[in-house]
Order: C-alpha cells, then sequence, then structure tokens
C-alpha cells in the first residue's frame, strides 16, 4: 500500500467518528497498541526532546531497500500520534518519505498537535523521519 | 461583603467564549491574566486619542501621552507603597527587570567568590541571568532547599545566607507551586549581613497587597500581564540610592542628559534605565489595571483565591491516584497536580478539547521537577474571574479525562 493509500485509509477511519471522545479514544488506543521500540534502541541518541512529552525514534533500513521505523513516547496520546505517521512512513521506500505530504493530519483535525506550541516532539519526528530518509537516499 | 464575580466576568470579553464546543474554563492565570475591558479600552484609546512619543516633543499629544505615562509610575509607586515614584523603573516584564540588576548592579558589584542565594522554588527567569553572571565573575550559586510541601526549608538559612553572600534573589510566591514564602525571614537575614534582596512578584501582585517599604527589599520585579495588564510591560522598583548608583544598561535615546563623541552624561532616574521609546500604551494600560485590581478589595479578592484553592484542591485530593504538588498552609489559587501513570501532557490535551486551559509541562521550573523525581505537572491557576462553576467544569473534566487515559 502506497503512503497515499495508508492516508486515504486513516482518513476514512477517522471520517466514522462523531465526536472529539471516539477520536482520542481511538488515538490513545493506538498508543496503547503501538510495537514498542525495542529497548536497546530507547536511548537518548534517538530521543527527540519536546518541550513536554519525549519521543523516541529508531530507523532501519531493510534489505528490500525501504526503511522501517519503530518508536515510543512517554506520553500516550503523543504515542497515538506517533502510530499514526509511523503506519504512513513505515516500510517505505526512502525516497518516497523524503516526499511525502502528510495531509492526513490536517484531514483528521489533528493539525493542533503539530503546532510548536505543543511541544509534543511530533513535528520534530516526522522531520528526523524525512531526515533519516534522506541520508538513505543518498547514500 | 464576598466580591460579585458575575459583575467582573462582564468585564472580561475574552471569558464569554466557546472552545471545542465547550464554554471556556481558563485556568491558567498564573501564565497570563485575561484583561478587563477598560484594559483594552486604555490601549485602543491610546492609539486613537493620545499616540505620541513621550518626553520629548513639545505638542499637544506628546504632553498627553507624557502625562498619562507619568500618573502610571504614580499609581504604580502608589501600588507598591515605593517611597518615590523614581524608583520606579518600566521594564518589558520581569525577566527583563531580573536581567536589568543582573548587568548593572551585578556585575559592578558581584567578585570572584561571592555567593549569590537562589531558591529551589525559582522561575528559570530568577535563575538564568544570575548563572549568567556567576559564570562572568567566578562567583558561585547557593540554593534555599524546600520541604516536601513545598515551603522553604530555612532551617540551614544562616548558613546558606553568609557573610560571602552579595546578592539573594528569590521569589514572592512559587509559580509552580503556588507557595506564599516566608520572604521576611530571608529579607532579615539578609540585611543582619549585608546583603542586596531581589524578590521576583510576578505572582504575587495579582493575589495581594505588596508594600515594598515594610518588606524592606532592595528590589521588587513583575508583569503587567500577570495582574490584568498587557504583555511587553513590567515594573523594577529599587531603593534609589542603589539605583542612583547602578550603572544604565541599555544605552539609547531617553536615557541621557547630553550626548557628544568625546563624552555622554546620562539621565537621571529613573529614565537613565529607560532607553529608547518605550511600551507607552502597555504603561498606560497598566495604570488601568492597577485602578481595576484597586477597585476590588484585596481581603475580598483574597477570600475568593482561598474559597476557589480549598473547593478544588478537596476536589482533587478524592481522585484516586491523584497526587498535589505543593501543599503549603500559605498558598495563591495554584494547583499543581500528577495523576498516577499518565502524562500530564496527555491531562492537558484531553482537558482542552473540553474547554478547558491549563498549564502542562515544567513551568520553567526544572530544578524543581528534577527535586520532586518527575518531569512536570498539571497546573490550573486562577484569577479574579474563575468561579467555583469553573472548578466544577475543570474537576468533571479532569474525571473524564482520566477514565479516558486509564
Amino acid at each position: 500500500m502506497s503512503i497515499e493509500q495508508k492516508q486515504i485509509e486513516i482518513i476514512e477511519e477517522f471520517s466514522s467518528f462523531t465526536d472529539w471522545m471516539e477520536k482520542y479514544e481511538y488515538i490513545i488506543e493506538l498508543g496503547k497498541d503501538l510495537e514498542i521500540i525495542q529497548s536497546e534502541f530507547k536511548t537518548d541518541d534517538n530521543l527527540i526532546k519536546g518541550c513536554q512529552s519525549r519521543v523516541w525514534l529508531h530507523s532501519e533500513l531493510k534489505p528490500k531497500g525501504t526503511l522501517n521505523f519503530t518508536a515510543d513516547s512517554d506520553a500516550i496520546i503523543t504515542k497515538g500520534l506517533v502510530a499514526l505517521v509511523i503506519r504512513v512512513l513505515t516500510d517505505e521506500r526512502p525516497e518516497d518519505i523524503v516526499n511525502a505530504d502528510l495531509h492526513f493530519v490536517n484531514d483528521i483535525g489533528l493539525q493542533e498537535h503539530l503546532s510548536p506550541t505543543r511541544s509534543n516532539g511530533l513535528a520534530s519526528m516526522i522531520k528526523q523521519m524525512k531526515m533519516y530518509a534522506f541520508a538513505y537516499a543518498h547514500k | 461583603m464576598s466580591i460579585d464575580i458575575t459583575h467582573i466576568r462582564k468585564e472580561f470579553p475574552i471569558l464569554h467564549q466557546e472552545v471545542n464546543g465547550y464554554p471556556l474554563v481558563y485556568l491558567d492565570s498564573a501564565a497570563t491574566t485575561q484583561k478587563p475591558q477598560i484594559v483594552i479600552n486604555a490601549i485602543e484609546h491610546y492609539y486613537k486619542f493620545l499616540n505620541a512619543n513621550i518626553h520629548r516633543g513639545a505638542h499637544y499629544l506628546a504632553n498627553l501621552s507624557t502625562v498619562k505615562y507619568e500618573d502610571s509610575r504614580e499609581k504604580v509607586r502608589a501600588f507598591l507603597n515605593a517611597e518615590k515614584s523614581e524608583e520606579i523603573i518600566f521594564t518589558s516584564g520581569t525577566t527583563d527587570g531580573i536581567n536589568l540588576v543582573a548587568q548593572t548592579w551585578g556585575r559592578q558589584n558581584i567578585q570572584a567568590g561571592d555567593e549569590i542565594v537562589l531558591s529551589m522554588l525559582e522561575h528559570h527567569s530568577n535563575i538564568v541571568p544570575w548563572q549568567m553572571l556567576a559564570e562572568e565573575k567566578g562567583a558561585v550559586i547557593r540554593v534555599i532547599p524546600i520541604h516536601e510541601s513545598g515551603e522553604w526549608d530555612l532551617t540551614q538559612i544562616d548558613t546558606i545566607i553568609s557573610a560571602k553572600t552579595k546578592m539573594v534573589a528569590v521569589n514572592h510566591v512559587s509559580n509552580a507551586l503556588g507557595t506564599i514564602n516566608q520572604i521576611d525571614l530571608v529579607i532579615a537575614r539578609a540585611d543582619a549581613i549585608g546583603a542586596k534582596v531581589l524578590i521576583d512578584g510576578a505572582q504575587s501582585v495579582a493575589h495581594f497587597p505588596v508594600d515594598v517599604q515594610s518588606l524592606n527589599c532592595d528590589f521588587y520585579v513583575f508583569s503587567a500581564h500577570k495582574i490584568y495588564g498587557a504583555t511587553g510591560t513590567g515594573v523594577l522598583y529599587g531603593k534609589s540610592q542603589l539605583l542612583e548608583a547602578m550603572p544604565p544598561w541599555r544605552g539609547g535615546g531617553e536615557m541621557i542628559k547630553s550626548v557628544s563623541f568625546e563624552k555622554t552624561t546620562y539621565n537621571e532616574l529613573p529614565f537613565k534605565f529607560e532607553a529608547g521609546t518605550p511600551n507607552i500604551e502597555g504603561v498606560i494600560a497598566l495604570g488601568e489595571a492597577i485602578d481595576f485590581v484597586s477597585r476590588l478589595d484585596w481581603n475580598n479578592m483574597q477570600a475568593h483565591d482561598m474559597t476557589l484553592l480549598n473547593a478544588a484542591t478537596s476536589e482533587l485530593m478524592m481522585i484516586d491516584g491523584l497526587r498535589i504538588f505543593g501543599t503549603a498552609a500559605n498558598k495563591v489559587g495554584v494547583l499543581s497536580f500528577l495523576v498516577d501513570g499518565i502524562h500530564p501532557y496527555d491531562v492537558g490535551t484531553l482537558l482542552d478539547k473540553q474547554g478547558v486551559a491549563v498549564r502542562t509541562g515544567h513551568h520553567c521550573t526544572e530544578p524543581l521537577w528534577n527535586h520532586f523525581g518527575v518531569s512536570g505537572s498539571v497546573r490550573a491557576s486562577f484569577g479574579v474571574y474563575t468561579t467555583l462553576d469553573d472548578i466544577d467544569r475543570f474537576v468533571n473534566a479532569l474525571k473524564k479525562s482520566i477514565q479516558l487515559l486509564r
């Protein structure tokens, strides 16, 4: 499934929610279900320090040439948002990740979480994912 | 007589709106207070009818704006009960005032080996300027510790404030916990050994009256926006003999008596420290904000603050796994807390979804949270417009948030 297809899938999932509670319940569930980053990768080197919630991000290039991401956060909502971004970008080719326009965040009404005042580390994480992808794409 | 909260709320237009489909419950007054209509009007009126640069120009508007600006200085003098109006320096805020003292009095008087005493409860604004000075001069920072209650532990105060101490810079009220600090004891000790004292009043001025003469502190700083005034305006009070002896900080217009390329002589107080065109509308609006606060009776306001704090505290204490940080007997309307196993950011996000504005994180007091062994808290803080209904909505929204997060 392409990055775009995955975004459309997420937008469809979210379109069924009628209020903020259902939406956040779902995000919290995603956060709880996020496959935990292996402890050896939960290091300070992999830490993306937001002002409030912290995010750890690990990337790995697979033999078939795609980039895989695992991550964790100390805040469950951030973790749910991280899970969504990972779902869209993981297992994709580095050049596709670099060029990806993550419009789904806006489309499902979660753009506020990318604003600098939120300081949740999510915007920095996306930037970091693209930087990893850029580095692999130009290896 | 209790305060007429319905009437007061009518004066704050921003409160009458919905956020995320819920009536706004604004519990972040310690970060900044909302503004009453008279303050908003003062700013609009300034630009419509008064705007002119002050202390220069012989024309009608320049005189008018200068008179209003200097009226505010006199209002602040009376508000702090300072002896003279030239002891009131307008700054851009608390941070600016502390930096001014550190960079002028500090650079003139602090030497290698001297000690600067802060407390565990300080805001970064009252830590970093002193660290910068200490680093430059080779001075040493010492810290007043706290009890678990969030009150200063003054048992060792005579060794912490010693003959080596040149400056004691502490807050009157903790922004993170709400503790009203025993500054009188610290000022007395500093006075006994000849150290100067700067009080960070950012969190106190909106909650109780301050009398700098009876406190006998050397410097007192606060921000207008924490007391229903505008952002970008603040006050530094200093004893005149200290301010006189301090070198100027920022050079520019207004702060000079005469300038030539050979020698510049500086203006007298308070203008020596007010280089450049100041935030004129902010200063005029501060005068209005002080009038607003002065019309409310302090006793009533404090009683209201306590009613809110007690109600919120007893409600929160009933929530399973909730820990309140800051349990001092003397507090202002600030409640800092954490819920077991739940990140403050998650609580703040879900409260916001229900129209409740709180602060989450370290509140610019990282050393304090390191001391408690946590990364920060959720903080609800109250203003004159906060109601018991706000507290109810907040508590219910909090319970719902916890339910979703557990």
